[in-house]
Protein backbone atom coordinates (compact mmCIF):
# COMPACT_ATOMS: atom_id res chain seq x y z
CA UNK A 1 0.00 0.00 0.00
CA UNK A 2 1.48 3.19 -1.06
CA UNK A 3 1.03 6.66 0.99
CA UNK A 4 -1.01 9.51 -0.59
CA UNK A 5 -1.44 12.31 1.74
CA UNK A 6 0.52 12.86 4.81
CA UNK A 7 0.49 15.33 7.10
CA UNK A 8 3.63 15.85 9.66
CA UNK A 9 3.17 17.48 13.26
CA UNK A 10 -0.44 19.79 11.89
CA UNK A 11 -1.09 22.23 14.28
CA UNK A 12 -4.11 24.87 14.07
CA UNK A 13 -5.39 26.47 17.39
CA UNK A 14 -8.44 28.89 17.49
CA UNK A 15 -7.51 31.40 20.78
CA UNK A 16 -6.85 28.88 23.35
CA UNK A 17 -8.48 25.64 22.01
CA UNK A 18 -6.08 23.80 19.86
CA UNK A 19 -8.62 22.12 17.01
CA UNK A 20 -5.10 20.18 15.82
CA UNK A 21 -2.40 20.02 17.79
CA UNK A 22 0.80 18.11 16.04
CA UNK A 23 -1.64 15.87 13.76
CA UNK A 24 0.63 13.28 11.64
CA UNK A 25 -2.27 11.58 9.52
CA UNK A 26 -1.61 9.28 6.92
CA UNK A 27 -4.04 8.36 4.01
CA UNK A 28 -2.91 5.34 2.04
CA UNK A 29 -3.91 5.05 -1.52
CA UNK A 30 -7.20 3.08 -2.03
CA UNK A 31 -8.71 2.81 0.98
CA UNK A 32 -12.07 3.75 2.98
CA UNK A 33 -10.92 5.92 6.29
CA UNK A 34 -13.34 6.92 8.74
CA UNK A 35 -12.47 10.12 10.98
CA UNK A 36 -14.66 9.65 14.03
CA UNK A 37 -14.80 11.28 17.64
CA UNK A 38 -16.91 13.42 19.62
CA UNK A 39 -17.75 17.13 18.06
CA UNK A 40 -14.97 19.44 18.85
CA UNK A 41 -12.18 16.91 18.68
CA UNK A 42 -10.54 18.50 15.05
CA UNK A 43 -11.89 16.34 12.54
CA UNK A 44 -13.48 18.91 10.25
CA UNK A 45 -10.77 21.73 10.84
CA UNK A 46 -8.15 18.74 9.86
CA UNK A 47 -10.24 18.05 6.97
CA UNK A 48 -10.36 21.98 6.50
CA UNK A 49 -6.91 22.10 6.39
CA UNK A 50 -5.92 19.70 3.71
CA UNK A 51 -8.62 21.18 1.82
CA UNK A 52 -7.02 24.53 2.44
CA UNK A 53 -10.46 26.12 3.75
CA UNK A 54 -8.57 26.83 6.92
CA UNK A 55 -4.05 27.73 7.25
CA UNK A 56 -2.25 26.04 9.60
CA UNK A 57 -0.33 27.43 12.21
CA UNK A 58 2.75 25.15 11.52
CA UNK A 59 3.44 21.61 9.98
CA UNK A 60 3.65 20.83 6.55
CA UNK A 61 1.02 18.14 4.19
CA UNK A 62 2.44 16.06 1.52
CA UNK A 63 -0.13 14.75 -1.33
CA UNK A 64 1.94 12.26 -3.45
CA UNK A 65 5.12 13.41 -1.93
CA UNK A 66 4.57 16.77 -3.14
CA UNK A 67 4.37 19.45 -0.35
CA UNK A 68 1.25 21.45 -1.07
CA UNK A 69 1.02 23.27 2.49
CA UNK A 70 0.65 26.25 0.80
CA UNK A 71 -1.47 25.27 -2.22
CA UNK A 72 -4.50 27.47 -3.12
CA UNK A 73 -8.04 25.92 -3.12
CA UNK A 74 -7.98 25.29 -6.90
CA UNK A 75 -4.26 24.25 -7.23
CA UNK A 76 -5.17 21.20 -4.20
CA UNK A 77 -8.85 20.58 -6.21
CA UNK A 78 -6.09 20.14 -9.74
CA UNK A 79 -4.07 18.04 -7.75
CA UNK A 80 -6.82 16.05 -6.79
CA UNK A 81 -8.06 16.27 -3.44
CA UNK A 82 -12.10 16.86 -3.64
CA UNK A 83 -14.58 17.36 -0.33
CA UNK A 84 -18.01 17.66 0.40
CA UNK A 85 -19.57 19.61 3.28
CA UNK A 86 -21.53 18.81 6.77
CA UNK A 87 -23.93 21.35 5.91
CA UNK A 88 -25.30 20.93 2.60
CA UNK A 89 -23.43 23.28 0.13
CA UNK A 90 -25.38 22.99 -3.20
CA UNK A 91 -26.19 25.61 -6.10
CA UNK A 92 -30.17 25.61 -4.94
CA UNK A 93 -31.36 28.20 -7.58
CA UNK A 94 -29.62 26.00 -10.64
CA UNK A 95 -30.86 22.10 -11.97
CA UNK A 96 -29.30 19.14 -10.11
CA UNK A 97 -28.05 18.79 -13.83
CA UNK A 98 -26.07 22.10 -13.56
CA UNK A 99 -25.06 21.66 -10.59
CA UNK A 100 -23.17 18.15 -11.71
CA UNK A 101 -22.25 19.59 -14.90
CA UNK A 102 -20.01 22.62 -13.51
CA UNK A 103 -17.48 20.18 -11.68
CA UNK A 104 -17.13 18.78 -14.89
CA UNK A 105 -16.67 21.90 -17.07
CA UNK A 106 -14.24 22.77 -13.81
CA UNK A 107 -12.31 19.97 -13.98
CA UNK A 108 -12.09 20.37 -17.86
CA UNK A 109 -10.57 23.50 -17.35
CA UNK A 110 -13.71 25.08 -19.64
CA UNK A 111 -15.49 27.29 -16.89
CA UNK A 112 -13.77 29.94 -19.11
CA UNK A 113 -15.75 29.47 -21.63
CA UNK A 114 -18.26 31.98 -22.72
CA UNK A 115 -19.27 31.64 -26.36
CA UNK A 116 -20.29 27.66 -26.22
CA UNK A 117 -23.29 26.74 -25.15
CA UNK A 118 -23.15 24.39 -21.56
CA UNK A 119 -25.72 22.08 -22.43
CA UNK A 120 -24.40 21.78 -26.16
CA UNK A 121 -21.24 20.14 -24.63
CA UNK A 122 -22.56 16.42 -25.76
CA UNK A 123 -19.30 14.93 -23.37
CA UNK A 124 -20.20 16.45 -20.28
CA UNK A 125 -23.52 16.05 -20.93
CA UNK A 126 -23.05 12.14 -20.86
CA UNK A 127 -20.74 12.33 -18.40
CA UNK A 128 -23.25 14.67 -16.17
CA UNK A 129 -26.00 12.09 -16.73
CA UNK A 130 -23.54 8.97 -15.89
CA UNK A 131 -22.33 9.82 -12.38
CA UNK A 132 -26.22 11.55 -11.76
CA UNK A 133 -27.48 7.72 -12.84
CA UNK A 134 -24.44 6.37 -10.27
CA UNK A 135 -25.92 8.76 -7.52
CA UNK A 136 -29.75 7.76 -8.29
CA UNK A 137 -30.56 11.43 -9.20
CA UNK A 138 -31.09 10.97 -13.02
CA UNK A 139 -34.63 11.40 -12.90
CA UNK A 140 -34.00 14.69 -10.98
CA UNK A 141 -31.67 16.00 -13.34
CA UNK A 142 -34.74 19.00 -14.15
CA UNK A 143 -34.98 19.98 -10.27
CA UNK A 144 -33.78 22.83 -8.99
CA UNK A 145 -31.23 21.38 -6.09
CA UNK A 146 -32.91 23.51 -3.78
CA UNK A 147 -36.15 21.11 -4.64
CA UNK A 148 -34.62 18.14 -3.39
CA UNK A 149 -35.27 16.43 0.03
CA UNK A 150 -33.01 16.35 2.43
CA UNK A 151 -31.40 12.60 1.61
CA UNK A 152 -31.12 13.94 -2.18
CA UNK A 153 -29.03 16.76 -1.25
CA UNK A 154 -26.65 14.70 0.66
CA UNK A 155 -26.25 12.19 -2.19
CA UNK A 156 -25.81 15.84 -4.39
CA UNK A 157 -23.82 16.91 -2.47
CA UNK A 158 -21.46 14.21 -2.61
CA UNK A 159 -21.72 13.22 -6.72
CA UNK A 160 -21.00 17.27 -7.06
CA UNK A 161 -17.36 16.46 -5.11
CA UNK A 162 -17.00 13.07 -6.98
CA UNK A 163 -17.84 14.26 -10.42
CA UNK A 164 -14.23 16.47 -9.91
CA UNK A 165 -12.89 12.86 -10.38
CA UNK A 166 -10.28 13.40 -7.42
CA UNK A 167 -8.06 11.02 -5.95
CA UNK A 168 -8.90 11.58 -2.80
CA UNK A 169 -12.51 12.47 -1.73
CA UNK A 170 -13.65 13.61 2.03
CA UNK A 171 -16.69 13.51 3.05
CA UNK A 172 -18.18 15.46 6.03
CA UNK A 173 -20.92 13.74 7.17
CA UNK A 174 -22.93 12.43 4.21
CA UNK A 175 -25.54 10.95 6.04
CA UNK A 176 -26.08 13.61 8.96
CA UNK A 177 -29.49 14.73 9.42
CA UNK A 178 -31.38 11.67 7.26
CA UNK A 179 -33.38 8.82 8.63
CA UNK A 180 -31.44 5.67 9.12
CA UNK A 181 -33.07 3.89 5.92
CA UNK A 182 -31.78 6.65 4.08
CA UNK A 183 -28.36 6.39 5.98
CA UNK A 184 -28.03 3.11 4.56
CA UNK A 185 -29.16 4.07 1.10
CA UNK A 186 -26.60 6.81 0.98
CA UNK A 187 -23.59 5.00 2.72
CA UNK A 188 -24.02 1.92 0.45
CA UNK A 189 -23.99 4.40 -2.89
CA UNK A 190 -21.19 6.28 -2.09
CA UNK A 191 -19.20 3.59 -0.67
CA UNK A 192 -19.69 1.41 -3.93
CA UNK A 193 -19.14 4.52 -6.11
CA UNK A 194 -15.96 5.20 -4.28
CA UNK A 195 -14.93 1.70 -4.15
CA UNK A 196 -15.41 0.90 -8.15
CA UNK A 197 -14.24 4.43 -8.99
CA UNK A 198 -10.94 2.97 -6.99
CA UNK A 199 -11.29 6.69 -5.09
CA UNK A 200 -9.89 7.18 -1.65
CA UNK A 201 -12.23 8.10 0.73
CA UNK A 202 -12.41 9.69 4.02
CA UNK A 203 -15.13 10.09 5.83
CA UNK A 204 -16.07 12.03 8.80
CA UNK A 205 -19.10 10.33 10.80
CA UNK A 206 -19.96 9.90 14.07
CA UNK A 207 -22.72 6.89 13.55
CA UNK A 208 -19.98 4.25 14.45
CA UNK A 209 -22.77 1.52 12.83
CA UNK A 210 -22.01 3.07 9.84
CA UNK A 211 -18.73 3.11 10.64
CA UNK A 212 -17.71 -0.31 11.57
CA UNK A 213 -19.69 -1.93 8.81
CA UNK A 214 -18.19 0.51 5.84
CA UNK A 215 -14.48 1.05 6.34
CA UNK A 216 -11.28 -0.30 6.12
CA UNK A 217 -9.45 1.72 8.41
CA UNK A 218 -10.53 3.99 11.21
CA UNK A 219 -9.06 6.84 12.90
CA UNK A 220 -10.45 8.53 16.34
CA UNK A 221 -9.63 12.08 17.42
CA UNK A 222 -9.62 13.44 20.27
CA UNK A 223 -8.77 17.61 21.88
CA UNK A 224 -6.76 17.84 18.51
CA UNK A 225 -4.83 14.89 18.41
CA UNK A 226 -5.04 10.86 17.51
CA UNK A 227 -6.29 8.22 19.83
CA UNK A 228 -6.33 5.35 17.96
CA UNK A 229 -5.47 4.06 14.97
CA UNK A 230 -6.60 0.88 13.51
CA UNK A 231 -9.07 -1.58 11.52
CA UNK A 232 -12.61 -1.93 12.81
CA UNK A 233 -11.91 -4.83 14.83
CA UNK A 234 -8.68 -3.21 16.79
CA UNK A 235 -10.58 -0.39 17.26
CA UNK A 236 -13.72 -2.44 18.56
CA UNK A 237 -11.06 -4.16 21.61
CA UNK A 238 -9.55 -0.37 21.91
CA UNK A 239 -10.64 0.45 25.75
CA UNK A 240 -10.25 4.33 24.98
CA UNK A 241 -12.15 4.26 22.25
CA UNK A 242 -15.27 2.84 24.16
CA UNK A 243 -14.35 5.33 26.65
CA UNK A 244 -14.41 8.45 24.89
CA UNK A 245 -18.23 6.90 22.68
CA UNK A 246 -19.18 6.45 26.33
CA UNK A 247 -17.93 9.70 27.92
CA UNK A 248 -16.45 7.95 30.57
CA UNK A 249 -12.88 9.26 31.78
CA UNK A 250 -9.68 7.73 29.67
CA UNK A 251 -7.40 5.37 31.32
CA UNK A 252 -3.33 5.92 31.53
CA UNK B 1 -26.91 1.60 -20.12
CA UNK B 2 -30.08 3.76 -20.57
CA UNK B 3 -29.69 5.81 -23.71
CA UNK B 4 -29.00 9.59 -22.04
CA UNK B 5 -32.19 12.17 -22.39
CA UNK B 6 -31.20 13.83 -25.98
CA UNK B 7 -29.11 17.45 -25.40
CA UNK B 8 -32.03 20.05 -25.12
CA UNK B 9 -32.52 21.44 -28.73
CA UNK B 10 -35.87 21.30 -28.85
CA UNK B 11 -37.16 23.10 -25.82
CA UNK B 12 -35.58 26.10 -27.31
CA UNK B 13 -37.39 26.30 -30.38
CA UNK B 14 -40.38 27.77 -29.32
CA UNK B 15 -38.06 30.31 -27.73
CA UNK B 16 -36.35 31.32 -30.68
CA UNK B 17 -39.22 31.55 -32.62
CA UNK B 18 -40.92 33.88 -29.95
CA UNK B 19 -37.34 35.94 -30.14
CA UNK B 20 -37.91 36.09 -34.00
CA UNK B 21 -41.49 37.43 -33.24
CA UNK B 22 -40.07 39.67 -31.08
CA UNK B 23 -37.99 41.27 -33.12
CA UNK B 24 -39.89 41.04 -36.25
CA UNK B 25 -42.72 43.61 -34.06
CA UNK B 26 -40.38 45.86 -33.30
CA UNK B 27 -39.00 45.97 -36.70
CA UNK B 28 -42.68 46.74 -37.79
CA UNK B 29 -42.75 49.51 -35.07
CA UNK B 30 -41.66 52.65 -37.38
CA UNK B 31 -44.51 51.51 -39.88
CA UNK B 32 -47.14 52.14 -37.96
CA UNK B 33 -45.77 54.44 -34.96
CA UNK B 34 -45.16 57.85 -34.91
CA UNK B 35 -41.67 59.60 -34.92
CA UNK B 36 -42.05 60.86 -30.92
CA UNK B 37 -42.96 57.33 -30.66
CA UNK B 38 -39.69 55.94 -32.03
CA UNK B 39 -37.70 57.90 -30.83
CA UNK B 40 -38.93 56.78 -27.56
CA UNK B 41 -38.72 53.37 -28.17
CA UNK B 42 -34.90 53.92 -29.16
CA UNK B 43 -34.25 55.47 -25.89
CA UNK B 44 -36.05 52.10 -24.35
CA UNK B 45 -34.27 49.74 -26.47
CA UNK B 46 -30.56 51.70 -25.42
CA UNK B 47 -31.80 51.67 -21.48
CA UNK B 48 -32.62 47.87 -22.04
CA UNK B 49 -28.75 47.52 -23.18
CA UNK B 50 -27.47 49.02 -20.03
CA UNK B 51 -29.55 47.08 -18.08
CA UNK B 52 -28.98 43.69 -19.61
CA UNK B 53 -24.84 44.61 -18.84
CA UNK B 54 -26.14 45.34 -14.98
CA UNK B 55 -28.12 42.57 -14.97
CA UNK B 56 -25.28 40.33 -15.58
CA UNK B 57 -23.71 41.31 -12.21
CA UNK B 58 -26.78 41.28 -10.14
CA UNK B 59 -29.32 39.02 -11.65
CA UNK B 60 -26.12 35.86 -12.35
CA UNK B 61 -22.97 37.49 -10.35
CA UNK B 62 -25.03 38.55 -6.70
CA UNK B 63 -23.23 41.24 -6.79
CA UNK B 64 -24.97 44.76 -6.57
CA UNK B 65 -23.53 47.98 -8.51
CA UNK B 66 -24.60 51.31 -7.65
CA UNK B 67 -22.48 52.53 -9.95
CA UNK B 68 -22.97 51.77 -13.55
CA UNK B 69 -23.89 55.34 -14.52
CA UNK B 70 -19.68 55.11 -14.72
CA UNK B 71 -19.97 53.51 -17.59
CA UNK B 72 -22.96 54.84 -19.24
CA UNK B 73 -21.28 58.52 -19.09
CA UNK B 74 -17.57 57.03 -20.47
CA UNK B 75 -19.55 55.74 -23.43
CA UNK B 76 -21.28 59.02 -23.71
CA UNK B 77 -18.56 61.51 -22.78
CA UNK B 78 -16.47 59.61 -25.40
CA UNK B 79 -18.84 59.75 -28.38
CA UNK B 80 -18.75 63.84 -27.32
CA UNK B 81 -14.77 63.93 -27.12
CA UNK B 82 -14.75 62.04 -30.66
CA UNK B 83 -16.49 64.41 -32.46
CA UNK B 84 -15.52 67.98 -30.82
CA UNK B 85 -11.20 66.62 -30.59
CA UNK B 86 -10.95 64.67 -33.39
CA UNK B 87 -13.39 65.28 -35.69
CA UNK B 88 -15.02 61.89 -35.86
CA UNK B 89 -18.63 61.46 -37.08
CA UNK B 90 -18.54 58.12 -37.96
CA UNK B 91 -21.13 55.90 -35.47
CA UNK B 92 -18.83 52.76 -36.24
CA UNK B 93 -16.33 54.53 -35.26
CA UNK B 94 -17.67 55.72 -32.22
CA UNK B 95 -18.75 51.84 -30.83
CA UNK B 96 -15.15 50.63 -32.58
CA UNK B 97 -13.11 53.14 -30.31
CA UNK B 98 -16.11 53.64 -27.31
CA UNK B 99 -16.00 50.19 -26.17
CA UNK B 100 -12.45 49.31 -25.57
CA UNK B 101 -12.23 52.66 -23.01
CA UNK B 102 -15.22 51.29 -21.41
CA UNK B 103 -14.44 47.88 -21.02
CA UNK B 104 -10.60 49.21 -19.73
CA UNK B 105 -12.58 51.47 -17.27
CA UNK B 106 -14.81 48.21 -16.58
CA UNK B 107 -11.99 46.47 -15.89
CA UNK B 108 -9.99 48.88 -13.92
CA UNK B 109 -13.14 49.91 -11.29
CA UNK B 110 -13.71 46.32 -11.40
CA UNK B 111 -10.21 45.77 -9.97
CA UNK B 112 -10.81 47.79 -7.03
CA UNK B 113 -14.62 47.01 -6.54
CA UNK B 114 -14.42 43.03 -6.32
CA UNK B 115 -12.03 42.67 -4.04
CA UNK B 116 -15.17 42.88 -2.02
CA UNK B 117 -18.63 41.84 -2.07
CA UNK B 118 -22.28 42.87 -0.72
CA UNK B 119 -22.86 46.23 0.59
CA UNK B 120 -18.99 47.01 0.34
CA UNK B 121 -19.11 46.47 -3.50
CA UNK B 122 -22.05 48.30 -3.58
CA UNK B 123 -20.07 51.22 -1.99
CA UNK B 124 -17.16 51.06 -3.85
CA UNK B 125 -19.03 51.10 -7.27
CA UNK B 126 -20.82 54.13 -5.76
CA UNK B 127 -17.71 56.26 -4.50
CA UNK B 128 -16.07 55.54 -8.05
CA UNK B 129 -18.60 56.41 -10.50
CA UNK B 130 -19.16 59.29 -8.30
CA UNK B 131 -15.50 60.67 -8.85
CA UNK B 132 -15.91 60.77 -12.26
CA UNK B 133 -19.16 62.82 -12.24
CA UNK B 134 -17.02 65.36 -9.72
CA UNK B 135 -14.69 65.48 -12.72
CA UNK B 136 -17.29 65.99 -14.93
CA UNK B 137 -18.28 68.89 -13.23
CA UNK B 138 -14.86 70.45 -11.96
CA UNK B 139 -12.71 69.89 -15.03
CA UNK B 140 -15.27 72.27 -16.81
CA UNK B 141 -12.92 73.56 -19.93
CA UNK B 142 -12.33 69.68 -20.80
CA UNK B 143 -16.18 68.67 -19.96
CA UNK B 144 -18.53 72.07 -20.47
CA UNK B 145 -19.31 71.39 -16.66
CA UNK B 146 -22.92 71.11 -16.37
CA UNK B 147 -23.73 72.15 -19.67
CA UNK B 148 -21.99 69.20 -20.86
CA UNK B 149 -21.35 68.50 -24.46
CA UNK B 150 -23.08 68.82 -27.98
CA UNK B 151 -23.32 65.64 -29.97
CA UNK B 152 -24.44 66.05 -33.52
CA UNK B 153 -25.75 63.47 -35.45
CA UNK B 154 -23.72 61.28 -37.00
CA UNK B 155 -23.26 59.22 -40.24
CA UNK B 156 -24.12 55.99 -40.01
CA UNK B 157 -22.96 52.58 -42.27
CA UNK B 158 -19.61 54.19 -42.98
CA UNK B 159 -20.47 57.26 -44.81
CA UNK B 160 -23.53 55.67 -46.27
CA UNK B 161 -26.07 57.12 -44.21
CA UNK B 162 -25.84 60.99 -43.63
CA UNK B 163 -28.44 63.02 -42.23
CA UNK B 164 -27.94 66.87 -43.13
CA UNK B 165 -30.92 68.69 -45.54
CA UNK B 166 -34.05 68.98 -45.09
CA UNK B 167 -36.12 66.20 -43.19
CA UNK B 168 -32.73 65.40 -41.90
CA UNK B 169 -34.15 65.10 -38.27
CA UNK B 170 -37.08 62.43 -39.45
CA UNK B 171 -34.64 60.23 -41.56
CA UNK B 172 -32.47 60.24 -38.88
CA UNK B 173 -34.57 59.00 -36.18
CA UNK B 174 -35.72 56.33 -38.42
CA UNK B 175 -32.56 54.90 -39.38
CA UNK B 176 -31.09 55.16 -35.90
CA UNK B 177 -33.94 53.48 -34.59
CA UNK B 178 -33.24 50.75 -36.86
CA UNK B 179 -29.32 50.85 -36.11
CA UNK B 180 -29.92 50.15 -32.20
CA UNK B 181 -32.11 47.75 -32.27
CA UNK B 182 -29.62 45.52 -34.46
CA UNK B 183 -27.19 46.00 -32.08
CA UNK B 184 -29.97 45.72 -29.17
CA UNK B 185 -30.88 42.01 -31.32
CA UNK B 186 -26.56 41.16 -30.93
CA UNK B 187 -26.29 42.06 -27.63
CA UNK B 188 -29.24 39.93 -26.90
CA UNK B 189 -27.82 37.44 -28.45
CA UNK B 190 -24.24 37.64 -26.93
CA UNK B 191 -25.43 38.35 -23.40
CA UNK B 192 -27.83 34.79 -23.73
CA UNK B 193 -25.08 32.67 -24.87
CA UNK B 194 -22.44 34.34 -22.28
CA UNK B 195 -25.22 33.45 -19.79
CA UNK B 196 -25.45 30.23 -20.98
CA UNK B 197 -22.08 29.16 -21.07
CA UNK B 198 -20.24 27.00 -18.77
CA UNK B 199 -18.80 30.84 -17.42
CA UNK B 200 -22.64 32.14 -17.54
CA UNK B 201 -22.90 28.63 -15.23
CA UNK B 202 -19.83 29.11 -12.98
CA UNK B 203 -21.15 33.02 -12.27
CA UNK B 204 -24.73 31.51 -11.08
CA UNK B 205 -22.72 28.85 -9.19
CA UNK B 206 -20.63 31.86 -7.20
CA UNK B 207 -24.02 33.76 -6.81
CA UNK B 208 -25.85 30.65 -4.68
CA UNK B 209 -22.59 29.15 -3.21
CA UNK B 210 -19.50 31.19 -3.47
CA UNK B 211 -18.02 28.56 -0.75
CA UNK B 212 -18.74 25.74 -2.76
CA UNK B 213 -17.73 27.25 -6.02
CA UNK B 214 -14.23 27.81 -5.16
CA UNK B 215 -14.57 23.84 -3.84
CA UNK B 216 -15.16 23.18 -7.71
CA UNK B 217 -11.60 25.15 -8.45
CA UNK B 218 -13.26 28.13 -9.80
CA UNK B 219 -11.65 31.53 -9.15
CA UNK B 220 -14.44 33.62 -7.38
CA UNK B 221 -12.35 36.83 -7.41
CA UNK B 222 -11.01 36.33 -11.24
CA UNK B 223 -14.62 35.58 -12.50
CA UNK B 224 -16.68 38.26 -10.49
CA UNK B 225 -13.66 40.73 -12.34
CA UNK B 226 -14.75 39.00 -15.91
CA UNK B 227 -18.79 39.85 -15.07
CA UNK B 228 -17.48 43.07 -14.06
CA UNK B 229 -16.02 44.12 -17.43
CA UNK B 230 -18.41 42.28 -19.52
CA UNK B 231 -21.22 43.67 -17.54
CA UNK B 232 -19.42 47.20 -17.54
CA UNK B 233 -18.91 47.30 -21.48
CA UNK B 234 -22.51 46.25 -22.13
CA UNK B 235 -23.54 49.32 -20.28
CA UNK B 236 -20.90 51.86 -22.04
CA UNK B 237 -22.22 50.57 -25.47
CA UNK B 238 -25.28 51.87 -23.79
CA UNK B 239 -23.93 54.89 -23.56
CA UNK B 240 -22.40 55.42 -26.85
CA UNK B 241 -25.65 54.58 -28.33
CA UNK B 242 -27.75 56.92 -25.82
CA UNK B 243 -25.47 59.98 -26.78
CA UNK B 244 -26.01 61.03 -30.59
CA UNK B 245 -30.07 60.50 -29.68
CA UNK B 246 -29.73 62.93 -26.93
CA UNK B 247 -27.93 65.20 -28.92
CA UNK B 248 -26.19 65.80 -25.43
CA UNK B 249 -23.51 64.23 -23.41
CA UNK B 250 -24.06 65.54 -19.90
CA UNK B 251 -22.80 65.24 -16.29
CA UNK B 252 -26.49 63.67 -14.64
CA UNK B 253 -25.38 60.39 -16.67
CA UNK B 254 -22.84 59.92 -14.51
CA UNK B 255 -24.75 60.99 -11.19
CA UNK B 256 -25.38 58.25 -9.15
CA UNK B 257 -29.20 58.84 -9.40
CA UNK B 258 -28.77 57.44 -12.84
CA UNK B 259 -27.02 54.52 -11.31
CA UNK B 260 -30.06 54.01 -9.34
CA UNK B 261 -32.45 54.65 -12.50
CA UNK B 262 -30.12 51.46 -14.27
CA UNK B 263 -31.15 49.35 -10.51
CA UNK B 264 -34.66 50.37 -10.75
CA UNK B 265 -35.09 48.90 -14.36
CA UNK B 266 -33.85 45.70 -13.74
CA UNK B 267 -36.36 45.11 -10.52
CA UNK B 268 -39.02 46.65 -12.49
CA UNK B 269 -38.61 43.95 -15.19
CA UNK B 270 -37.30 41.31 -12.60
CA UNK B 271 -33.79 40.73 -12.42
CA UNK B 272 -34.05 36.90 -11.93
CA UNK B 273 -35.04 36.50 -15.55
CA UNK B 274 -33.13 36.80 -18.98
CA UNK B 275 -35.76 38.95 -20.08
CA UNK B 276 -36.26 40.93 -17.34
CA UNK B 277 -33.94 43.87 -17.72
CA UNK B 278 -35.16 44.26 -21.81
CA UNK B 279 -38.63 44.52 -20.28
CA UNK B 280 -37.91 46.75 -17.27
CA UNK B 281 -35.35 48.98 -19.82
CA UNK B 282 -37.99 49.58 -21.99
CA UNK B 283 -41.32 50.20 -19.91
CA UNK B 284 -39.07 52.17 -16.93
CA UNK B 285 -38.24 55.02 -20.31
CA UNK B 286 -42.06 55.21 -20.95
CA UNK B 287 -42.74 55.07 -17.71
CA UNK B 288 -40.45 57.79 -17.07
CA UNK B 289 -41.42 59.76 -20.13
CA UNK B 290 -45.19 60.09 -19.04
CA UNK B 291 -44.00 60.58 -14.71
CA UNK B 292 -42.65 63.94 -16.06
CA UNK B 293 -45.55 64.78 -18.45
CA UNK B 294 -47.68 64.14 -16.05
CA UNK B 295 -46.31 66.18 -12.88
CA UNK B 296 -43.28 68.20 -11.66
CA UNK B 297 -42.87 65.94 -8.71
CA UNK B 298 -42.74 62.64 -10.94
CA UNK B 299 -39.48 61.69 -8.91
CA UNK B 300 -42.18 61.34 -5.90
CA UNK B 301 -44.24 59.36 -8.78
CA UNK B 302 -41.50 56.91 -9.81
CA UNK B 303 -40.39 56.26 -6.01
CA UNK B 304 -43.94 55.19 -5.21
CA UNK B 305 -44.07 52.90 -8.09
CA UNK B 306 -40.61 51.51 -6.62
CA UNK B 307 -42.46 50.97 -3.57
CA UNK B 308 -45.61 49.47 -4.80
CA UNK B 309 -42.96 47.49 -6.66
CA UNK B 310 -40.97 45.95 -4.30
CA UNK B 311 -43.93 45.00 -2.09
CA UNK B 312 -46.71 43.74 -4.85
CA UNK B 313 -43.96 42.49 -7.39
CA UNK B 314 -41.02 41.66 -5.46
CA UNK B 315 -39.51 39.21 -8.90
CA UNK B 316 -40.44 41.80 -11.49
CA UNK B 317 -42.95 42.16 -14.58
CA UNK B 318 -41.27 39.02 -15.84
CA UNK B 319 -41.13 37.41 -12.52
CA UNK B 320 -45.01 38.06 -12.41
CA UNK B 321 -45.41 36.87 -15.77
CA UNK B 322 -43.55 33.85 -15.55
CA UNK B 323 -45.52 32.65 -12.45
CA UNK B 324 -49.06 32.84 -13.87
CA UNK B 325 -46.95 31.15 -17.29
CA UNK B 326 -46.62 28.59 -14.51
CA UNK B 327 -49.71 28.08 -13.78
CA UNK B 328 -50.85 27.62 -17.03
CA UNK B 329 -48.10 24.54 -17.48
CA UNK B 330 -45.58 26.08 -18.55
CA UNK B 331 -42.20 24.99 -17.55
CA UNK B 332 -39.97 27.56 -17.75
CA UNK B 333 -40.24 31.33 -18.80
CA UNK B 334 -36.42 32.68 -19.98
Amino acid sequence: MTVLLQTIDLHKSFGDTRACDGVNFTVNRGEFLSLVGSNGAGKTSLVNLISAHLQPDSGKILFEGQDITRATVSERIKAGIARSFQIVNLFDAMSVFDNVALSIFSRQSKTHHMAALANHDRPVHDETFEVLGQFGLRDKSDVFAGGLAQGERKLLDVAIAYALRPKLLFLDEPTSGVSTHEKAQIMDTVSSIVRAGTVTAVIIEHDMDVVFRYSDRIVMMHEGSFLADGTPEEIKANKNVANILLGAPLST
Amino acid sequence: MKATPSVSVRSRIPLLIAAAMALGVLALVPLVAGLYQIQLLTYGLIAAIAALGFNILLGYTGLLSFGHSAFFGIGAYTVAFLLRDLGIHSMELYILIGVPIAALASALFGYICVRHTRIFFGILTLALSQVLYSLALKLFWVTGGTDGLRVARPTLLATLLNFTGPGAFQRFLTAYYYYVLIIFAICVVMMWVILHSPFGKALQAIRDNETRAAFLGIRIRQFRWLAFLISGTFTGLAGILWAPLNGLATPDVLYWTFSGEIVFTALLGGFRNFTGPIVGGIVYTYLKTYAVATTEYWQALLGAVLVLLVIVLPTGIVGALSQIARRFGVKRVP
